[in-house]
């Protein structure tokens, strides 16, 4: 019998590199030749600029190029432009000079003369709905979502001035949709929230800025990027690069942390190329932490309000949801309208309404972060189970049990469907774990000027996907190499997800070499490595692309041996006959007969529903041995939902306003645990970004002059390890997915959500003080202790 | 305590000063004439002719003892440990994540402590000793017992502050080479990890110590 692989341990091959220093990140790539690119950044929110005179710069000795709009090819309103002269934002690339040191080229942008025409902008969304409030495209304030163009939306000065300042204006709504009869509802609520709230913007801060090193050699277009995805970035790449999809090298063995802002091919990505083209150097663009948060992308702010309806059970009967979002100057994400749909998972309302409007604003790109969408309103709507548990007098843990969705849910307006839930599981297991009836008997426990707070938290995130290509070449020397089209943003998911073609061979781990990280290595088609979806999707594709090698094993077994390729087996890196082993086959003879019988079986030919990606790698692997390759064309039916729970218990000074995170849990449902150590950091680097959320993690604009003040680690600051505790508690319900040969289903994102909903459970807990917002920083705590006015409207964004 | 010159971490009172605080940084820029701006910490590893306009300064050859090696290098005035060591020595192990010593990718050792070789000057360690991710492995290339731990423990994700944490690890136990709990938390407070991986850091040396 072969090796078990499938939940258990491994070291996945890439980590001894990390620990050495050996692995080498985008900007950590020398090649010969190579010289220096720099941006000149928009240095204001929105402005026209006139690029008067280049020349001094271009006679500085050591200067080898400047790169302007004029190079690169458009991209239109609401598209993100790789150069441009109209910026709409802070730190918008207009042009970039490339010399032979990065000092030269710095100082030779200094020496470019340009003239800026300030343009209105905007930083507010509800100020650009306002009636005569700036717009920040020319061609409107809002975009993104499902379906909404880019265009112009004004609510009327009454809209405004029925809410006032406590209550969200809730204008015409270019989202909108309801199931069951929301009104009614609402009459016959036991218990209703009605109240707005606000989620900062915050940035990704991967803690590597995402360098590019670029150059182009027969033909061909290599690009060196930071992105946790591979075959994802080429069709995008070639879009931009105006070339064929197997004109571009793309390579990315290792990520530096992208949580969705390197998820798919950014603009930047282009300058390095465009420039080398100009003027035949190898071209790096070292990007600087501070021209990170401005071209690094961030999370799309809320600004919204909440009504919650529930029965004197503490079901959740009735919700109506109005969210405007807070985007960058290009189409907006669908965070909005996937905060609206987690509300219906998780809670299952049998009412609800949605509304919502996608703003542009001239802050940075606004790009899906981990948990997108619900995670934000997670840390909203998780604070007002407590109230209504606390109001009906249901343990808080029970209210959730009480809403939580069943295998059978429907949910949205879409009546979509999930392939599994196992989320009240999660809350009665994790909340043994943490031991919640304890710890609650301690909540509100004071000792001077401290107070126990304990928090709940859940979040969820659809997790995987299908329809994608799997490929695995068995070679002459006997081993599997499985072909991983999977980024490496440093989940290790690209290995756990790997396992299952070894598993279905019958190879042994030893003998597995996984290819990844380099076009040139013949990489398939799959989805970008974002949205925990990796786990689900590429078990599925590997599995098939196992199969179908499997399948050419007994055909070829059956040539050489006799009798019919269903009377072969595979296993132990054989393939032998069922009646009679001893008529066997190793993976090293039927990887050379492969090889002389070519055609499919070599790799030479391949179905033609592959994708054009998966396509282009095939003559780089056809004749390398029996190679396997396949669309997964499994069914699935539904949503697949990560699902997750977490528990915190933290001391809060009531004088300073600041608290201690003492304990953190979580508890998920992520199918059945494929890699049990990747899992446990999972969960536990979620959980730290999810108390940076609640507590530090937020963007910052001066309203007057819309520069930004949270340019650096120290003004947005990732939480430290002296933030959290030493042992974050972690568990899973392990409980297999149907619709995943492997069971499994990703969970990264909503580890994240659960964590910061908990802490801001917890918060509320402790005070007695509703917040409405994230993050809530220690003023904020201490104004609500003392019983004074906070120094900020509801509504309010950018503090 | 660790020493290294993170502004909001620097103690006027404390008697245990760094002799590379953040003040003798910028004196160190000033004294080399030019100014503790965004081009003094810019790269350019063009050999002898980085002196385009007035942005790069002369380079001078200069010692420095890298790893258990003295490898001389031509060096600017202005120029930072982090890009000597990146650029001109090949050793791009020593991560940049801000550049501006607040994240500690970048620390390497210098005469035994952790220091952000991003915010030091190449030409103020020419007589001490530097030791970097790539130099605390054993004379036949086994890792050390910090990086071994690593690995069995899963502690790194993206890997791009790795780096900058085993360096401290190894440095906390060369001083202490048994660390409570508490004792490494404190140890790698200078190495933000965005991914959140601190608990796995923690594990591993704390299993490293009984091993180092």
């Amino acid at each position: 019998m072969a090796e078990k692989l499938l939940g258990n341990n491994f070291t996945p091959p890439d980590v001894r590199a990390k620990v050495t220093g050996a692995s080498k990140y985008s900007e950590d790539v020398r090649v010969d030749g190579m010289c220096y690119v720099k941006m000149l950044g928009n240095p204001m929110p929105s402005s026209n600029v006139t690029i008067v005179d280049t020349s001094e710069a271009l006679a500085m000795k050591g200067v080898l190029g400047i790169l302007t709009e004029n190079d690169v090819p458009p991209s239109p309103p609401p598209g993100y432009p790789i150069l441009t002269n109209k910026p709409r934002q802070l730190g918008q690339p207009i042009l970039a000079v490339a010399a032979e040191t990065e000092a030269i080229a710095a100082e030779a942008l200094e020496k470019i003369k340009v003239n800026y025409e300030a343009q209105p902008f905007s930083l507010d969304p509800l100020q650009s709905l306002y009636p005569g409030g700036p717009n920040a495209l020319d061609e409107g304030n809002i975009s993104g979502g499902r379906s909404i163009p880019l265009g112009v939306l004004k609510w009327t000065a009454r809209d405004f001035a029925e809410a006032g300042e406590t209550r969200l204006p809730m204008g015409e709504a270019p989202e909108e949709w309801s199931v069951g009869d929301v009104e009614a509802a609402f009459k016959d609520a036991a218990f209703i929230i009605d109240e707005p709230f606000v989620v900062a913007s915050s940035s990704h801060q991967a803690l590597e800025p995402r360098s590019t090193l670029s150059y182009w050699e027969n033909g061909k277009c290599f690009v060196y990027g930071s992105s946790q995805s591979q075959s994802w970035m080429m069709p995008g790449l070639a879009a931009m690069l105006q070339i064929p999809v197997e004109d571009v090298v793309y390579i990315a063995e290792f990520c530096g942390g992208g949580f969705g802002a390197k998820a798919s091919p950014y603009p930047t990505m282009a300058i390095p190329a465009y420039m080398s083209k100009k003027i035949g150097r190898p071209c790096m663009l070292r990007i600087t932490r501070a021209e990170e948060y401005h071209i690094g992308g961030s999370r799309p702010g809320f600004q919204g309000q909440l009504k919650v309806g529930f029965d004197n059970k503490g079901k959740v009967t009735a919700i109506d949801c109005y969210i405007v979002q807070s985007g960058g100057p290009s189409n907006g994400s669908g965070d909005y309208t996937a905060a609206a749909e987690a509300l219906a998972l998780v809670y299952t309302p049998t009412n609800m309404r949605f509304r919502g409007v996608p703003v542009v604003t001239n802050k940075p790109m606004h790009i899906s972060q981990r948990g997108p969408g619900q995670n934000q309103i997670a840390c909203i709507m998780e604070p007002f189970m407590d109230r209504a548990a606390k109001q009906l007098g249901i343990d808080r843990i029970m209210i959730r049990e009480i809403n939580a969705p069943d295998h059978d849910v429907v949910f949205s307006d879409r009546e979509s469907t999930v392939t599994s839930s196992y989320i009240r599981d999660a809350l009665i297991m994790g909340s043994d774990k943490f031991k919640w009836k304890e710890k609650i008997a301690l909540s509100g426990k004071r000792n001077g000027n401290k107070v126990i707070g304990i928090g709940v938290g859940q979040a969820y995130h659809s997790a995987g996907s299908n329809g994608f290509d799997g490929l695995v070449t068995i070679r002459p020397d006997g081993k599997l190499h499985i072909h991983s089209g999977v980024g490496n943003l440093g989940t290790y998911s690209y290995a756990s997800a790997s396992r299952i073609a070894a598993e279905t061979l019958g190879c042994s781990w030893e003998n597995t070499v996984i290819e990844h990280g380099d076009s040139r290595r013949g990489l398939p088609w799959v989805l970008a490595q974002f949205g925990s979806n990796t786990t689900f999707t590429t078990t599925r594709t590997n599995f098939a692309a196992a199969n179908d090698a499997k399948q050419k094993l007994k055909e070829i077994a059956a040539m050489d041996l006799g009798g019919a390729a269903d009377d072969y087996e595979v296993d132990n890196e054989t393939v032998f006959l069922k009646s009679d082993p001893s008529k066997v086959m190793t993976f090293a003879q039927a990887a050379t007969r492969a090889i002389e019988l070519g055609g499919k079986y070599d790799g030479h030919e391949f179905p033609d529903e592959l994708n054009a990606v998966t396509k282009a790698a095939m003559p780089l692997v056809a004749g390398l041995g029996l190679c396997g390759v396949a669309k997964d064309n499994m069914p699935k039916k539904g949503t697949v939902p990560a699902l997750a729970t977490g528990y915190a218990m933290i001391e809060l000074d009531t004088e300073t306003g600041k608290y201690e995170i003492l304990e953190y849990t979580a508890f998920v449902d992520c199918g059945s645990v494929i890699h049990p150590q990747s899992l446990e950091q999972q969960v536990r680097g979620g959980g730290v970004m999810g108390m940076g959320m609640a507590s530090t993690d937020r963007m910052v604009y001066d309203p007057q002059n819309g520069l930004c003040a949270t340019v650096d680690l120290y003004h947005t600051k990732p939480l430290t390890i002296l933030d959290i505790p030493s042992n974050l508690e972690v568990g899973a319900v392990n409980k297999p997915d149907p619709q995943s040969p492997a069971g499994v289903k990703g969970v990264g994102e909503p580890v994240m959500g659960c964590a910061a909903a908990a802490i801001l459970s917890a918060i509320q807990d402790a005070t007695g003080h509703s917040f409405n917002r994230t993050p809530v920083d220690p003023d904020m705590i201490v104004n609500a202790m003392a019983g004074r006015p906070q120094s900020f409207k509801p509504l309010q964004v950018n503090i | 305590m660790q020493k290294k010159f993170s502004s909001d971490r620097y103690d006027p009172l404390s008697t245990e000063r760094d002799a590379l605080s953040r003040r003798t940084f910028i004196k160190g820029v000033i004294a080399a004439g030019t100014v503790a701006g965004a081009a003094g910490l810019m790269t350019g590893c063009s050999g002898g002719d980085s002196s385009g306009g007035g942005a790069g300064s002369v380079e001078r050859l200069v010692t420095i003892n890298v790893n258990g090696k003295d490898r001389p290098v031509d060096v600017m005035p202005n120029e930072t440990l982090a890009h000597t060591l990146r650029n001109k020595l090949g050793l791009t192990g020593t991560k940049l994540g801000c550049d501006r010593a607040s994240c500690g990718a970048c620390t390497v050792m210098i005469d035994g402590v952790t220091t952000y070789s991003c915010s030091t000057l190449t030409h103020m360690v020419r007589n001490k000793k530097i030791v970097t991710v790539e130099g605390v492995v054993g004379p036949n290339g086994e890792l050390h017992p910090v990086q071994q731990a690593m690995i069995e423990e899963l502690a790194p994700q993206c890997g791009y502050c790795t780096p900058g944490q085993v360096v401290s690890g190894v440095a906390l136990l060369q001083r202490n080479p048994n660390p409570t709990r508490d004792e490494v938390r404190h140890a790698l407070s200078g190495n933000l990890c965005r991914c959140g991986a601190y608990n796995n850091y923690i594990n591993a040396i704390v299993k490293a110590a009984g091993r180092a």
